[in-house]
């Protein structure tokens, strides 16, 4: 288990001041001057050799997204952080902007100055308007205090925005997220051009998120080797985790990469409801990754690596626990449910294939529906899978798909359950 | 994605109140210039406050107008995100009820259920007596405090079809009960205590300057000095205006009265001028907004020969600086906001009466001035509305007059 000093949200639940003065006395704007003179290339190398992963889903690694952004362009550069926050399951990035938003702040001056951007917006989701409200306060605190801004103490001109958006989960995608920035649906655009070259206003543009931009810097004052040390290779550092659905004590909690999942659920959420053999299944990484049925629970470990072994992944580790109370094709169709009213209708395979699933699933949840169907709609995930312009295709094809690998005897038996009664209701 | 469209009964206008008015033209100062278009959301969010919870298609043009968008673009954008209702909403509370699977593992159909029996059958139907309407949302972000509602602002967490009974009794009698989890639990922490951060020497200040020791030796470390304990006194900052303006937007009142008043208490006026204080845009005279604004060869320098008399060709008479010291509040043309009237002043255009005297040359030159400005000038009517300006008329709103026809 990680020791509370090495801990980088110190006041995760809001028990201290989340002001600046609460701030500083934690650690933050702690030795930043000192970091941005040591320059741009020093802070890039410090987080690619931190490991960092993207903490957003993809697990792409930090320093290397940063280094990608052009070094002399006539254009403007930005830094956009991905606030959206509206993954199923996750619940991480509310905290930290509602309770260690100079970590963010801080982080943004750092990472802008690494890429040389001096403006940076920061796109909160629509629905978290107290947690707005609360990164605005640390915002004109930092402005206040002269440590962003122009002629800021940090000897980097720097200027924060908070935007937001108004309930499109779509827009968590970032080229979706440019679009609604620019006043637009939030419609994602063809890769590439990338953002990097191609972003915010036609000019190099980085998107990451909350978690990702706010742990640098303490990777920077603790150093790299510090953050490496901690969880496994590839796989480094320490990780918000939320664990949410069938436990006894559902939280958010900071802890190391790799932790066993078992470990994190009895040690943090009091336990599976019901106790260890009473689970079914997990969603480790919120909504869009495949289950993992109870027998592969064992041993697993909480990390980039090891759920991609069982075929899942770790995402925003935002964990789904269901018990063996759970209808869990009723539990995967909603999550469907969800991808086809989130759908943002540009991709003919993604508008039409998320509700064509819904509505499929929604009929075995019954046991209507023929036994044949099961791989014709399996056929279909694969169809929208990798067909479309962003990931949302994807992240609706493949929880089903994990349903389909783990629970097909339970569809069927469904099936049969259904048919049978309806026999003898006929006779 | 879903099918929503506007109300079949919508009223005949809309007019910005002047405080959502100027809190919309500062907000689009966050924004670079010929970007106005970026602050759609955030002003379509304050209309609907102003109209009670729900967006009108009057509301949607005069958006539009307020941007220089066309009114397709706005419409699209209020029935994409569905957080802005498209009908009324029950007046006391419109209930969201998170229906997607974290919270429905932990009850929200009992919620659902709830709400059907309570409020209204389906969603977004009124309630009775008009006061209450409900709808099922995804995923609220809280997951950890499933299952949940939000209402206005706020989130009711952790809660039982009982305790959601509760949250509205409180809303009906207008004693709504605190936000959060409303089963006594702190935020996220897990219930009965936290598992994690309890070592005291986090919070005594105790860690800050240890990052100096990995460093010792240095050079640099010698400029930066001992790494300060504590915050530099606040009061020994100069405040600029910026800061002033961002620390009035987020009401920190005290503070800024304690750093720009000298400790007096300021009055509403002044915390409302600072509020509407500009905000230094994104990097002004930078390549981008040079290109941006058709110019090539750099903002900077077609500026400086536009003010200096030089003009590009069909330009009209153009003030180095305003006669009197003091220009016309531009503004007050329908579809000029600050940005825009700031650009205007910066080519030499400073009075009603200069803009009254134009010439169909001079407008297609301020035109080409300004991309994607082509049309606006003859749809609204500029050049009579400045000549009724010019003779000392004003209209009602600080907006200007809308153009009839």
């Amino acid at each position: 288990m990680l020791a509370d000093k090495d801990r980088i949200f110190t006041n995760l639940y809001g028990f201290h001041d989340a002001g600046l003065k609460g701030a500083l006395s934690r650690g933050a704007w702690d030795g930043t001057k000192f970091f941005i003179d040591k320059g741009h290339d020093w802070i890039i190398n410090e987080v690619k050799a931190s490991g960092l992963r993207g903490r957003g889903g993809a697990g792409f690694p930090t320093g290397l997204k940063w280094s990608f952004m052009p070094k002399a362009d006539p254009r403007p550069s930005y830094l956009v952080i991905n606030a959206d926050e509206s993954e199923p399951g996750s619940c991480k990035d509310r905290e930290i902007l509602r309770h260690d938003a100079h970590l963010l702040v801080e982080g943004a001056l750092l990472a802008s100055f690494a890429m040389r951007a001096h403006v940076c917006y920061i796109y909160v989701r629509g629905e978290y308007i107290r947690e707005r409200e609360a990164l605005q306060r640390a915002i004109a605190e930092a402005y206040a205090a002269k440590y962003i801004g122009k002629n800021n103490i940090h000897g980097w001109d720097f200027e924060c925005y908070v935007h937001h958006g108004a309930g499109a989960y779509i827009c968590g995608e970032e080229t979706a997220m440019l679009e609604s920035l620019e006043g637009k649906k939030g419609q994602p655009r063809l890769k590439p051009p990338f953002p990097a070259n191609v972003g915010l206003y036609g000019a190099p543009t980085t998107v990451n998120n909350v978690e990702s931009i706010a742990v640098v810097p303490d990777i920077l004052r603790r150093g790299a080797a510090w953050f490496s040390a901690i969880g496994k290779p590839n796989n480094t550092g320490t990780k918000l985790f939320q664990i949410s659905g069938h436990v006894n004590k559902p939280c958010v909690v900071e802890e190391e990469m790799g932790i066993p999942l078992q470990e994190l659920i009895e040690k943090h959420a009091g336990g599976v409801r019901g106790g260890w053999g009473n689970l079914l299944a997990v969603i480790p990484g919120g909504s869009s990754v495949p289950l993992v049925p109870a027998e592969q629970c064992n041993g697993l470990t909480m990390d980039f690596d090891a759920l991609m072994k069982v075929k899942s992944g770790l995402g925003t580790a935002a964990v789904i626990v269901m018990d063996k109370s759970t209808d869990v094709v009723k539990a995967i169709a909603r999550i469907s449910y969800f991808y086809k009213h989130e759908s943002c209708g540009q991709c003919t395979p993604c508008r039409e294939g998320t509700g064509w699933m819904w509505r499929v699933l929604e009929r075995m949840a019954e046991g209507h529906a023929e036994k044949s169907e099961i791989d014709r709609l399996l056929d279909v995930t694969k169809q929208v899978e990798g067909h479309t312009i962003c990931a949302l295709g994807d992240a609706a094809a493949w929880p089903v798909q994990g349903l389909i690998r783990h629970f097909r005897g339970e569809i069927e038996r469904r099936i049969d359950d259904y048919h049978g009664g309806h026999k003898v209701a006929a006779e | 994605m879903a099918v929503r469209r506007l109300h079949p009964d919508q009223p005949a206008s809309f007019t910005f109140t002047p405080e959502n008015l100027a809190w919309a033209k500062a907000k689009i100062g966050d924004y670079p210039p010929g970007k106005e278009a970026s602050a759609v959301i955030p002003i379509l969010w304050r209309v609907q406050e102003q109209i009670g919870g729900y967006i009108t298609e009057p509301s949607i043009r005069a958006v539009a107008d307020m941007l220089g968008m066309a009114y397709i673009r706005v419409y699209e954008v209020a029935t994409f995100y569905t957080m802005f209702q498209l009908a009324p909403v029950g007046k006391t509370a419109h209930v969201q009820v998170c229906g997607t699977t974290p919270c429905m593992l932990r009850g929200a159909r009992d919620l659902v259920a709830k709400c059907k029996s309570r409020i209204a059958h389906e969603p977004h139907e009124l309630s009775k007596d008009g006061q209450f309407s409900w709808e099922e949302v995804e995923c609220l972000g809280s997951c950890a405090n499933a299952p949940l509602v939000q209402i206005g602002s706020d989130t009711y967490e952790d809660l039982t079809p009982d305790l959601l009974d509760k949250v509205l009794d409180g809303f009906a009698k207008g004693t709504p009960p605190p936000p959060g989890s409303q089963i006594g639990r702190r935020v996220s922490c897990p219930e009965g205590g936290q598992t994690t951060l309890t070592d005291k020497s986090l919070y005594d200040g105790s860690g800050r300057g240890a990052w100096a020791k990995r460093f010792a030796g240095d050079p640099l470390l010698v400029e930066v000095a001992p790494a300060p304990s504590a915050p530099p006194p606040a009061a020994a900052m100069p405040l600029n205006v910026a800061a002033a303006a961002a620390m009035a937007n987020a009401g920190l009142v005290p503070e800024l009265e304690a750093r720009a008043a000298g400790g007096k208490p300021m009055s509403k006026g002044e915390l409302d001028s600072l509020r509407l204080a500009t905000v230094p845009g994104p990097v002004p005279g930078s390549a981008l907004a040079a290109a941006q604004s058709g110019a090539g060869t750099g903002g900077e320098a077609r500026l400086a020969t536009s003010s200096a008399g030089g003009h590009a060709f069909g330009a009209p008479p153009l003030l180095k600086a305003p006669r009197g010291g003091k220009g016309d509040d531009l503004k007050l043309i329908w579809g000029v906001a600050e940005k825009l009237e700031t650009r205007m002043n910066e080519l030499g255009i400073w009075h009603f009466d200069q803009i009254a005297a134009w010439s169909a040359e001079h407008v297609s030159w301020f035109e080409s001035e300004m991309p994607g400005f082509k049309g606006r000038i003859e749809r609204d009517k500029w050049l009579e509305q400045c000549t009724k300006l010019a003779t000392g008329w004003r209209p009602d709103n600080s907006a200007g007059e809308k153009p009839k026809g």
